[in-house]
């Protein structure tokens, strides 16, 4: 698998008080650690997408907890820190006429960016590679 | 006033001679000329011969919604095709909806019943009349549509939807009674207030014929001190022709026209016929129909009849309110939904779970259903954007199938209840 494709969780939640914090708690309870994650919400359900360190092993986990979770592939572009950096990497991405479905940002200890999801990813490594910007390896977060 | 006087006023032996007279022909007819009648009667072991009283009518079998299902759509019509002048349909349970056909003879007792019904209700050629019931393939809105026309009042066939322009006509024309659901007026009302109307200064309205659904006391009391209107129950379903029987200005319940429906009130429990004054389930023969005659059919509503003279100088039986249901049917702004159909439509949708919930309540004006479905787990997707075209997919099959808006709810397997035994899939908070 190409190293630069990072595997994202995405589970679940019903949109009600304390529907989060199940979900939280059976993460804690198959000590799944999450590296970064993102919350959305529509008005009856919401999504939490989560970075794990073992995301095959914690799919299982949660699959045998009977929580809805779903693998999804995504990229991670290395943002600077300084003003303009997000315009340069979208705009790379809509030159190459590739659709960002939705991103959030983050900032670990090795590296700092911004997780996209995209209708093509490979595309997006390709072009994103050729204008000199840096991806985040699944191996460095 | 009455519109036909001489069996409006019949005293209630003769009426009853009448009946006894029209049931021996009817069945006589059928079990002669017709393979579905005269297969039942069959099975139940009973002929013309052995109908010469107007109890002997308890020895016929009962005929069920189920029946117009299971032929559909024309297998229990008794005349030729050409005789027919006219269909209605109703969006049926598992997926298949109720037929029901008329002769000329047909509409023309549904718009007797009518004029007799509009003119009991206190209204003359001097009127004009809103009919804000919907035209199509629904009874409600063509079958009262003739009726006024018959008594000659002014018709203004406005059917359903657009609220503002039903306002704004109502003050232009000068609309001196309306025909819709309850809960349509409801809104109507609210709507004329966040409008600016002031109802009672701005409208000449002195009649309101409100069915379709159920309603009470309560609610008369409510509409007739916002309107100034007078409030009259309406009274009838497809099986009967369409609505057909109002209350007189006495409000009393509703008139029955002894000439074309015949009624029995049974124990729920036991089948037994009971006596008048007995709250129970409504059975009711058409003594008269051509096309597609019923015989003891099931009405399921709960009610009861009377037959002590009315004021007004009627003599035929009256219905009371209807209290209820013997089956599971639900009246969401007078469109009848049975649970079964809403469970035939989830479960065709191959991302659907096994799990829903029913929620009806009342808010404010209208009624509300809210339909709660367990998806799949497959069925999940990381994008909110297919989750709500999900959404938007099942709220679509199911407005296809009940004919009604409804807005679902998506939960994720193990949200709902699970039920041991016999589910409880219905949540109807609603008070009348």
């Amino acid at each position: 698998m190409n190293a630069n494709i990072i595997t994202q969780l995405s589970i679940f939640v019903n949109n009600a008080p304390g529907s989060l914090a199940n979900v939280a708690k059976t993460l804690r309870e198959c000590e799944i650690n999450m590296k970064a994650c993102n919350l959305a919400e529509s008005t009856e359900f919401g999504i939490l997408r989560a970075i794990v360190d073992d995301p095959a092993g914690a799919i299982e986990k949660l699959q045998k907890k009977n929580i809805i979770v779903k693998k999804t592939e995504i990229i991670g572009v290395k943002i600077k820190d300084v003003p303009g950096s997000l315009y340069e990497a979208s705009n790379v991405l809509g030159q190459a006429d590739i659709n960002i479905e939705y991103g959030y940002a983050f900032t670990g200890k090795n590296v700092e960016g911004l997780f996209i999801r995209v209708d093509n990813p490979e595309k997006a490594i390709e072009a994103l590679s050729k204008a000199g910007l840096e991806l985040v390896k699944a191996s460095e977060i | 006033m009455m519109w036909n006087p001489r069996i409006e006023t019949m005293p209630l032996d003769k009426i009853k001679e009448m009946q006894r007279i029209q049931l021996k022909k009817l069945v006589n007819n059928l079990y002669s000329f017709n393979r579905f009648y005269h297969d039942r009667m069959k099975e139940a072991n009973v002929s013309p011969l052995d109908i010469n009283t107007l109890e002997d009518i308890q020895k016929l079998p009962f005929m069920y919604k189920q029946d117009l299902r299971d032929n559909y759509p024309d297998k229990m019509f008794t005349v030729d095709k050409s005789e027919i002048v006219r269909y209605h349909m109703s969006s049926g349970t598992s997926g298949k909806p109720t037929c029901v056909a008329y002769t000329r003879n047909d509409l023309d007792y549904w718009t007797e019943a009518l004029a007799r019904s509009l003119t009991a209700a206190g209204l003359t050629s001097d009127d004009t009349i809103q009919i804000a019931y919907g035209y199509g393939l629904f009874t409600g809105g063509l079958g009262l549509h003739y009726g006024a026309e018959r008594i000659g009042a002014t018709v203004l066939p406005a059917s359903t939807g657009n609220t503002q322009r039903q306002l704004e006509m109502m003050q232009d024309l000068q609309c001196t009674a309306i025909a819709c659901t309850p809960s349509y007026l409801t809104h109507l009302i609210t709507s004329a207030r966040q409008m600016g109307i002031d109802w009672k200064r701005d409208m000449k309205l002195r009649r309101c014929i409100l069915g379709a659904e159920p309603w009470s006391e309560s609610m008369r009391a409510k509409f007739e001190a916002e309107t100034g209107a007078k409030c009259i129950d309406i009274y009838g379903t497809s099986e009967q022709a369409g609505p057909m029987f109002c209350e007189c200005e006495y409000q009393h319940g509703p008139h029955i026209a002894p000439d074309i429906m015949y009624m029995e009130i049974l124990d729920p429990d036991t089948g037994e016929v009971l006596e008048p004054g007995n709250k129970g389930e409504l059975v009711c023969t058409m003594l008269k129909k051509e096309a597609m005659p019923m015989i003891r059919y099931k009405m399921r509503d709960i009610t009861s009849v009377t037959e002590e003279p009315c004021e007004c100088g009627r003599t035929a039986p009256r219905l009371s309110r209807i209290t209820g249901r013997s089956d599971d049917m639900l009246i969401i702004r007078g469109i009848n939904v049975f649970p079964s159909q809403i469970e035939y439509t989830l479960m065709r949708i191959p991302q659907v779970g096994d799990q829903y919930m029913i929620n009806v309540s009342r808010e404010g004006d209208l009624d509300r259903m809210i339909i709660q479905v367990e998806i799949k787990p497959e069925a999940f997707s990381d994008k909110l954007e297919d989750m709500q075209q999900l959404r938007a997919h099942i709220e679509s099959e199911l407005k296809k199938y009940l004919n009604i808006a409804v807005p679902v709810e998506l939960k994720a397997p193990g949200e709902l209840p699970r039920f041991e035994g016999k589910a409880k899939r219905v949540i109807d908070t609603r008070v009348f």
